[in-house]
């Protein structure tokens, strides 16, 4: 069957307000052209789950005052320090948040992977993290006597939002060892998948390739987008580019800097 | 930081001291943004090259993970990980670690990234060394405002591991895991034991007679200074530009 092909702005017309989506760690495959496509729809109250952190794509949709919910073990800018536009909102208690630990949302991906309720989790009890958030349980082991355990309710995004180096006609994607991707598409409703190059054939007829390939029957639809991880890099692909990602956090230190570097960004896309 | 002694700089002081409390461990693995952390395992690998692995989050050259940002975590959950580390915005006498913020949660002063995986790792993974680079009675506290990570849990609570010791840009600090107490192990050179008390936010025991951390010897900053430092400029370019003035390999 072959996949839905769109462009980026077909892409981004799939996410309505109130939308949950997985987003990848910038040290992933992260849909950066998309994000930025998503955010001149003027989308709002979105939820944003990171896999298991988030970086640029989360500081940029939360300054454009698409988010309102922000579940993720951490929200970073790794070399780069604090997210700005994140702390920001976070101080101005401008979005609700989701506090987690990594191998959390993992599970809770994970419990939706497989259809069952919840997964269960060792350590995390007796932190402020699990004490806030009232969708985690502290159960009981049922194969032993007095041995509490955490209880994560799955989480099911309604979509997972990333990039890939290579993706084929019927939406099969290739994510290589980026396997959070995989496990975000198994749990999520659907995808929406940028690639670097779609090609015709077909990435499952190689066995080598075919093991670290997303089939398509997880995948809503693609669309094109060359260097659509920009300023981010991709793994094994280009790498981040710095002195652009270094302009952005000096901008977006203040909410006016911010707005001018999206409008700046847009108009260089838009050449 | 600065140069202190015979030319060697606070952060190759630092590299050592952990280095040696990872020595002939299997497999060490390094979280995000930890250059000091990640040089000082590469450092307990080169001194074991077949018998230590080194994991370093968001490397390519130093991780061998094929299954997604899960394996890491499922690894530690199994008992396939021997040491790791965590910081905290702020650190309590009883080793809680606080990654989230400063003030009332819901409307905080500071906001920091947040948990990670602090959370779980504190639990599954027998060595977990604190690193903390700013030792001050504001990140030292007495009573953390927020706790990611407990630093010891009731006895009915699943727990192989938690933390080990505590070194930070003045001294290192032992965890006695019964007490639920820090203990001064060694003052760093150009530090004293009484600038340390006044320093840091928490009480803790202290023996009569504290040892100077020792300074690393001519070939552990050969090592340092050499494949260590190549090493550490993939992940932290800036890290090795500032510390070894080494660029990233194109």
């Amino acid at each position: 069957m072959d996949a839905i092909r769109l462009d980026l702005d077909g892409l981004a017309a799939r996410v309505s307000d109130g939308a949950k989506i997985a987003l990848p760690p910038d040290y992933s495959y992260c849909a950066m052209a998309l994000v930025r496509a998503i955010i001149a729809r003027n989308v709002r109250d979105l939820h944003l789950v990171g896999v298991p952190a988030l970086g640029f794509q989360a500081d940029q949709l939360i300054g454009a005052g698409c988010v309102g919910t922000v579940e993720t073990a951490a929200v970073t800018l790794g070399e780069f320090g604090l997210a700005p536009r994140f702390s920001a909102s976070i101080k101005a208690a401008g979005i609700r948040m989701l506090d987690a630990t990594c191998p959390a949302i993992h599970a809770g991906l994970q419990a939706s992977e497989k259809g069952v309720p919840f997964m269960p989790l060792r350590g995390v009890i007796g932190s402020d993290v699990e004490k806030r958030r009232d969708d985690w349980v502290i159960g009981q082991n049922p194969f032993a006597e007095n041995d509490p355990i955490l209880m994560v309710k799955a989480i099911q995004p309604d979509f997972a939002v990333f990039h890939a180096p290579l993706a084929d006609r019927f939406g099969n994607v290739w994510v290589g060892v980026r396997r959070e991707l995989m496990l975000m598409a198994h749990a999520a409703k659907s995808s929406l998948v940028t690639a670097e190059k779609i090609v015709d054939g077909n990435l499952l007829d190689d066995p080598v390739r075919a093991a670290g390939t997303i089939p398509g029957l997880y995948v809503g639809a693609i669309a094109e987008a060359e260097q659509g991880a920009w300023p981010l890099g991709i793994p094994g692909g280009y790498d981040a580019d710095q002195d652009e990602l270094a302009r952005y956090v000096d901008m977006a230190r203040t909410e006016d800097g911010f707005a001018a570097y999206m409008a700046g960004t847009k108009a260089v896309a838009a050449e | 930081m600065t140069t202190v002694n015979d030319g060697v700089r606070a952060e190759e002081i630092l590299i050592a001291s952990i280095a040696d409390m990872l020595d002939g461990l299997s497999h060490i693995a390094v979280g995000a943004s930890s250059p000091v952390p990640g040089a000082a395992a590469m450092l307990a690998r080169a001194r074991h090259p077949d018998r230590t692995r080194v994991s370093v989050l968001g490397s390519e050259d130093n991780n061998f993970f094929t299954d997604g940002g899960k394996e890491l975590f499922d690894c530690a959950g199994q008992g396939r990980i021997d040491a790791f580390f965590l910081g905290g915005a702020q650190i309590d006498g009883q080793a809680n670690i606080n990654l989230v913020s400063v003030g009332n949660p819901d409307k905080p002063k500071v906001r920091f990234p947040g948990s990670f995986g602090s959370s779980y790792m504190y639990f599954t993974v027998p060595r977990v060394i604190l690193f903390r680079l700013e030792h001050t009675p504001r990140t030292l506290v007495e009573k953390v405002d927020f706790i990611s990570a407990p630093g010891t849990s009731e006895p009915n609570i699943y727990r192989p591991g938690g933390p080990y010791a505590l070194i930070t840009d003045r001294c290192l600090f032992h965890f006695d895991r019964e007490k639920g107490r820090f203990s001064l192990a060694s003052v760093h050179p150009g530090h004293t034991v009484e600038e340390i008390r006044e320093q840091t936010g928490f009480d803790y025991d202290e023996l009569a007679a504290v040892p100077e951390t020792r300074l690393p010897d001519a070939k552990t900053l050969e090592t340092i200074r050499g494949p260590v430092a190549a090493q550490i400029a993939e992940i932290y370019p800036g890290f090795a530009a500032e510390v070894f003035g080494i660029e990233k390999a194109a």
